[in-house]
């Protein structure tokens, strides 16, 4: 076991499944030679050369197309999209080409690929620069999506990732990359399409994702001073959802709130909420609530992003609401 | 439309003029027996009637769509044969000629326009992939796997060469030309085939490039040719050797096969509503069947038993054609969820167990659920 960073736990697993398997290769802008706009991928093109570590020109759709032919022919590219707005330039490839050629060629061709790219908000990118996407492929049959919040779990999901032999996008998240946690050092390859409970509670069910799971577990934290009890659940997979896990700690809590870092109407946490009425309908002590972004393009200026993201104070508001709503007195 | 820049006809390769003479050219020699010839004309003559056969069977109800090649048999034919066991062709959705080259059964092109299949061949047994339906997709795909065969260093006499088939109106998305770029700035062993058949459905090809389409390529830093895609020789020829420099580590080379789409886009529109006829009638006389016929009979290089012989053939294909199509079974209601994931999948397999239990609550569904 040892303590490293997310971005370290991302760059020691792209490495060790490099050494593992031949056919597992980087493609992206600035990956080799600048080692990744946010250096997941640092001495990586050193080890590996220029065949495993592949600099492409600024073309998303191409890259990510190539990166499908190259799956095609039974590698399995890596690719590393800078972040997740400019998955948008290459959105026609990875919807209607890396989801659907393997039904659409009659299962005569799989599609072994991972997109790597963080979502994110919190750094003064700017509107085009900070949106949180992931819903756009969790919508798409034929595509995984993934979104490890820490760095043991983003260890062992890029593996499954790049194991599987259906495209996955991984979701990262720039306010994670230097977060730091306990990474065991044997290789734990995760089980794609499985939510945590990251912590037991028995007032309320909190259920989070990616950075949102990290600021929960630290809402759940703050919460148990005063007494309450929050059970929280990280989501980790976006599609396959891991709905059984959610329902059934919702069955135990009662009433839940849903964290997310993207926007509110018709958001990830809507196909939440609508999965534990359907699950839990006569569980439930008060109406589900989601805490989510304001619904504006991202502001650049810092006071402004600030109150546009959803934040630990937020989250408690809500949770304070809904136990009040349940009339429950807790603490 | 004959002063437009794009329609100018420079340097158009050609070896067999429209009335079957032949004129061997400089740089593209070809060394062809006779036998070779008559075995062209046979494919030429097989694909179009198979091509017939279905334009027929969709007006008869009996597929949901087909997208006719006529007139662009040549170009098909002559690229498709030029292509070694070894060879990986990345296809669009007209290249039903290629695929007779690579040995893919009619009935799997059937099958996937009735809509009772997704393609049923092997992309690796046959070197040919399933057919692209987003126009220029394909050209990146095809470049990425040339890409991975570089890498895999499976170049050399005896390696692999890519081939992609798109028209002209794909030259005009960005993808094409995106895969142009990455071909050539990785040197990838690949021939760029456009069939430039003079229509994007309505739009003419002045409308979409006012540069020669062959020409693109050297902007982009590798060489461009343009071949008289109704000329079989011509297009054995041209793409022989692009395949031959794309296997020796020579990089891309774009072919430009001048061609004319003679039928419909697809079964779903009528081109009498956008196109002038007497275009068309002018395009008939560089038909790409009948210079090969006039070719090999004018030079007593066939007999007229070996021309009945090939008309029996597709009268017998014809007939099968029909007989095949229509004994295509129908698929099962639960084969939606069957080649969605390559692995298994929990909401498909929540999704699979629900609609099967749907099924069986009718009454005599034994039947229905497989």
């Amino acid at each position: 076991m040892s303590v490293i960073t997310y971005r370290q736990a991302l760059r020691d697993t792209l490495r060790s499944e490099m050494h593992r398997d031949e056919n597992v290769l980087l493609l992206g802008e600035e990956i080799g030679v600048f080692e990744g706009s946010y250096k997941i991928t640092e001495g990586l093109l050193k080890e590996f050369g220029e065949r495993r570590v592949r600099d492409t020109p600024i073309a998303e759709e191409g890259f990510v197309g190539a990166a499908i032919g190259a799956a095609m022919l039974g590698l399995r590219p890596v690719v590393e999209l800078m972040t997740i707005n400019f998955s948008l330039i290459a959105i026609d490839q990875i919807i209607n080409h890396a989801a659907k050629i393997y039904g659409m060629f009659g299962g005569q061709t799989s599609v072994p690929m991972v997109i790597r790219t963080p979502g994110g908000g919190g750094q003064q990118l700017g509107a085009t620069h900070s949106q949180n996407i992931e819903l756009f492929y969790s919508f798409i049959p034929g595509l995984k999506v993934l979104a490890p919040s820490t760095p043991a779990e983003a260890a062992a999901m890029l593996r499954a990732a790049i194991r599987d032999d259906d495209p996955v996008l991984f979701l990262e998240n720039l306010g994670l990359y230097n977060t730091k946690g306990e990474v065991p050092d044997e290789e734990v390859v995760a089980e794609i399409g499985r939510a945590a409970v990251t912590r037991e509670g028995t007032d309320i069910t909190l259920i989070g994702y990616s950075r949102m799971a990290a600021v929960t577990t630290r809402v759940a934290e703050r919460l148990a001073e005063q007494g309450i009890s929050v059970e929280v659940v990280d989501l980790r997979s976006l599609r396959p959802l891991d709905r059984e896990t959610i329902v059934e700690s919702v069955k135990r809590t009662g009433c839940a709130v849903i964290a997310e870092d993207d926007w509110l109407t018709y958001g990830i946490g809507a196909e939440i909420a609508a999965s534990i009425q359907e699950g839990a309908f006569d569980y439930l002590d008060a109406p589900v609530r989601r805490v989510a972004m304001a619904e504006v393009p991202m502001p650049y200026a810092k006071p402004l992003e600030t109150a546009a993201m959803p934040s630990a104070e937020s989250i408690t508001t809500v949770i304070h609401e809904t136990l009040s709503a349940v009339g429950r007195r807790v603490g | 439309m004959s002063d437009s820049t794009a329609h100018e006809e420079p340097e158009l390769i050609q070896l067999l003029t429209p009335e079957g003479e032949f004129v061997q050219h400089p740089d593209y020699p070809l060394d062809i027996t006779p036998e070779e010839v008559r075995g062209l004309y046979r494919d030429l003559v097989l694909v179009r009637r198979v091509d017939a056969e279905a334009v027929a069977l969709q007006r008869q109800g009996e597929l949901g769509l087909w997208a006719s090649l006529l007139g662009q048999e040549a170009a098909q034919i002559g690229s498709g044969r030029a292509l070694r066991p070894n060879d990986m062709a990345f296809p669009s959705y007209r290249d039903h000629g290629v695929a007779w080259c690579r040995g893919v059964d009619h009935k799997q092109l059937l099958g996937m326009f009735r809509g009772v299949t997704n393609g049923g061949w092997d992309p690796a047994e046959h070197g040919f992939h399933l057919y692209a339906i987003v126009i220029g997709s394909q050209t990146l795909h095809a470049t990425g796997y040339a890409m991975g065969v570089q890498r895999d260093g499976a170049v050399g006499e005896d390696g692999t060469a890519v081939i992609t088939y798109f028209g002209d109106g794909a030259t005009s998305q960005g993808d094409t030309n995106e895969a142009f770029n990455f071909a050539a700035v990785n040197n990838a062993p690949i021939v760029f085939f456009c069939q430039n058949n003079q229509w994007a459905i309505s739009e003419p090809l002045e409308r979409q490039s006012r540069a020669p389409i062959y020409r693109r390529a050297a902007g982009f830093g590798f060489p461009g040719v343009r071949v008289d895609g109704n000329d079989v020789l011509a297009c054995l020829a041209v793409t022989r050797k692009a395949l031959r420099n794309a296997r020796e580590g020579q990089g891309p080379t774009l072919v430009e096969a001048f061609t004319y789409r003679m039928g419909a886009h697809t079964t779903s529109d009528d081109p009498s509503r956008y196109r002038p006829s007497a275009e068309t009638e002018e395009w008939k006389l560089k038909d790409p069947i009948s210079r090969v016929w006039s070719y090999l009979a004018a030079n007593d290089l066939a007999d007229d038993a070996f021309f009945a012989a090939v008309d029996a053939e597709a009268e017998e294909l014809g007939e099968r054609v029909r007989r095949d199509c229509r004994a295509l079974p129908d698929p099962a209601p639960l084969d939606i969820f069957n080649e969605v994931y390559a692995e298994p999948h929990t909401h498909l397999e929540r999704q699979r167990a629900e609609f099967a239990d749907y099924l069986a609550s009718f009454e005599g569904a034994e039947g229905v659920v497989r």
